[in-house]
């Protein structure tokens, strides 16, 4: 096992596959010569050279159409949006082209392109550079979305998305780029659905992805070690598809659940997955499960109101306190 | 243009025609659903340039108006007409219609209708030949009104940074939905607008196919030898509405008339009869012919063929999970 940081274990996917298949190709702006705002691609350039490692022009629609395209082909393109504020003007081509050409062509086609962003709000990047975009990307039909919260599930979720056939979106944080963690040294391949109970508990379940997922497991260790409340938390790293039998499990255990996600609430996945719970087990239920979220506001320049709109594990404790009829 | 290929290419165009017309008949009957954008008048365009290419081996790409440059590619008539009748037998199995045919074994690689969406799709497949060093184009065909998308200029740009394989031909039949190219874009004339990318461009009639040959003739090879992308543009006219619900309220009769007296069909057939090649009486047998063809297998195919099944309706959105089971359950071998 190597203490790594996402950002290297993004980079460690990248070059163990583009060694492997020469047809991985990956594309972005600034991701050659510059070594990637995130440093996601560092030593790539050098390493496979123009033809696979490609700066692109700063034209999102324009170079994700063109991975969609050689994709079908059998070229294996990674996609790095810098920011997944300008994913929208992507969208057409994910949506559009990549989610929907298998089954508009009957078969014929596939698109097994990765792409990859960054989401999140950092540190007052203001409205336009701070949204989370999952919830409209886990809807489409004939899209895989993931999202992982550590280094490891970084580099082998990465790794998965490249073999697989269909389109993937990964959706990454701006704030985790630097966060180390273990990665086997070992080729892995981390599973492209399903979930994860990060941490057993036997009260309340704390769904979380992502960020969240931090969250949800300092939220847990207060609960258990002030109020003497065994929280689960469960890692939903797959979002498109959710991991019914997951959520089911978890929840027919626990017989609460708490949703936290630092998107906004509305058609989020905390409505997705609280209408799951509706579906697969309701009668298991205890308490209304609730969701923690962001204010839906398109997010403020000002540090203090920047801190009021996104929730925090400080937040998931108030959630699950209420539950409990302790607040 | 040999003898015996504008002869084969006048018997191709009369498919085209009569196809799509017959298309027309079927959609009124309500055997067609959804949208259908028909091709006459424009036939010259598709068939000058890919007979200056390879059909089945270069890859094309296209809108919605999509029927006949599947069919040039090598697409079986009878799939295409069944695609359009919603059939299992249909070229996308009756999942994409109209607008979605698709061939990928003759590299005929779809009808897409977002109004270029298809401009960086093509550089992507370009992308794909230049990597794994074939001797394939790709190429693209649009309408005038896709130029006015903001993918168009960013493809240009690409394809002209990376040198790719990519022919891009512009049929501009000068209307952009109901709109005139005069009251939507301010360069009529679209070959224009790419030299602002360093692309090689051209442009010529499209009612002609030999001269849309000659023109394609150039372009095909300067791509296919190295040199990047070349755009065509080729002044045609679509005889019928968009699509079906289009009464063409927003142009003149005369200015339709006036552009039937430059016929692509009647262009080549009457050059054919002066260089004493046929006589009409061939020529009438070749409609004769090909309606037969049309009725007796083509819509005989689509009528009997089968409804897919409702218990597939979920075929197809991912891969066959079978095969992605290592990635998706994370057990690799």
């Amino acid at each position: 096992m190597a203490n790594i940081m996402y950002w290297e274990a993004i980079q460690r996917a990248h070059d163990e596959e583009m060694a492997r298949d020469p047809l991985v190709i990956c594309m972005g702006e600034d991701i050659g010569v510059a070594g990637g705002t995130y440093k996601a691609t560092k030593g790539l350039y050098e390493k496979y050279g123009p033809l696979r490692v490609m700066d692109t022009p700063i034209s999102e629609g324009g170079f994700t159409g063109l991975a969609v395209g050689a994709s079908f082909l059998g070229v294996r393109p990674i996609v790095e949006i810098m920011s997944v504020n300008f994913a929208w003007l992507a969208m057409d081509q994910m949506f559009n082209s990549a989610a929907k050409v298998r089954y508009m062509s009957g078969g014929q086609l596939t698109a097994p392109c990765v792409f990859r962003s960054a989401g999140g709000a950092a540190h007052q990047l203001g409205a336009q550079h701070s949204a989370r975009m999952e919830k409209v990307f886990m809807g489409i039909a004939g899209l895989r979305v993931v999202t992982p919260s550590n280094p490891k599930q970084a580099y082998g979720l990465l790794k998965s998305a490249i073999r697989c056939d269909d389109p993937v979106f990964i959706n990454e944080h701006e704030l985790m780029y630097n966060m180390k963690g273990e990665v086997p040294d070992g080729e892995y391949f981390h599973p492209l659905e399903g979930s994860e109970v990060t941490r057993a508990g036997t009260d309340v379940t704390l769904f979380g992805y992502n960020i969240s997922v931090h969250w949800c497991l300092k939220a847990a260790e207060i609960l258990d070690k002030q109020y003497g409340i065994s929280a689960e938390v469960v890692d939903l790293y797959s979002l498109a598809p959710l991991d019914r039998a997951g959520i089911k499990a978890s929840v027919s255990k626990t017989h609460r659940a708490v949703v936290a996600e630092e998107d906004e609430a509305p058609v989020g996945v905390g409505s997705e997955v609280i209408a799951i719970i509706n579906e697969e087990c309701f009668f298991e239920l205890d308490a209304a499960p609730v969701r923690v979220h962001s204010a839906l506001v398109p997010q403020p320049y000002n540090h203090t109101l920047e801190k009021a709109t996104i929730p925090d594990h400080e937040d998931v404790v108030k959630a699950v306190l209420k539950m409990f009829g302790k607040a | 243009m040999k003898i015996e290929d504008k002869k084969r290419v006048l018997r191709e165009m009369v498919l085209h025609r009569r196809f799509e017309e017959r298309c027309y008949q079927a959609y009124i009957e309500r055997k067609i659903g959804g949208f259908l954008h028909l091709y006459p008048g424009q036939e010259a365009c598709c068939n000058g340039v890919m007979e200056a290419a390879r059909p089945g081996h270069d890859y094309v790409i296209t809108g919605y108006r999509d029927h006949v440059h599947a069919i040039k590619c090598g697409a079986d008539p009878k799939e295409v007409m069944a695609e359009l009748y919603g059939k299992e037998t249909g070229s996308s199995k009756g999942r994409g219609g109209s607008m979605h045919i698709f061939d990928a074994g003759k590299r005929f690689m779809g009808g897409y209708a977002l109004v270029g969406g298809p401009f960086p799709l093509a550089a992507g497949i370009a992308k794909a030949i230049q990597l794994k060093g074939g001797d394939e184009i790709a190429i693209c065909f649009l309408g005038d009104a896709a130029n006015n998308q903001g993918t168009f200029h960013e493809t240009m740009n690409m394809a002209a940074l990376w040198k790719l394989p990519v022919l891009f031909v512009c049929e501009n039949n000068l209307y952009g939905i109901g709109t005139s190219i005069e009251r939507s874009t301010a360069v009529i004339h679209q070959h224009k607008r790419v030299a602002a990318y360093n692309i090689p461009a051209d442009e010529c009639d499209g009612q002609d196919v030999e001269i849309v040959y000659q023109h394609a003739r150039k372009a095909v090879d300067h791509v296919r030898a190295g040199n990047g992308p070349y755009f065509l543009e080729l002044m045609t006219y679509r005889y019928r509405g968009h699509s079906m619900s289009d009464s063409r309220g927003y142009r003149s009769r005369e200015e339709e008339e006036l552009w039937k007296q430059r016929d692509p069909i009647f262009i080549l057939r009457d050059r054919l009869i002066a260089e004493g090649a046929m006589t009409m009486a061939d020529y009438e047998a070749i409609e004769k012919e090909t309606d037969a063809y049309i009725e007796n297998e083509v819509i005989k195919f689509s009528e009997e063929s089968p409804e897919p099944r409702v218990e597939d309706l979920e075929k197809y959105v991912l891969a066959d999970r079978e095969t992605q089971l290592p990635w998706l359950t994370g057990k690799a071998a």
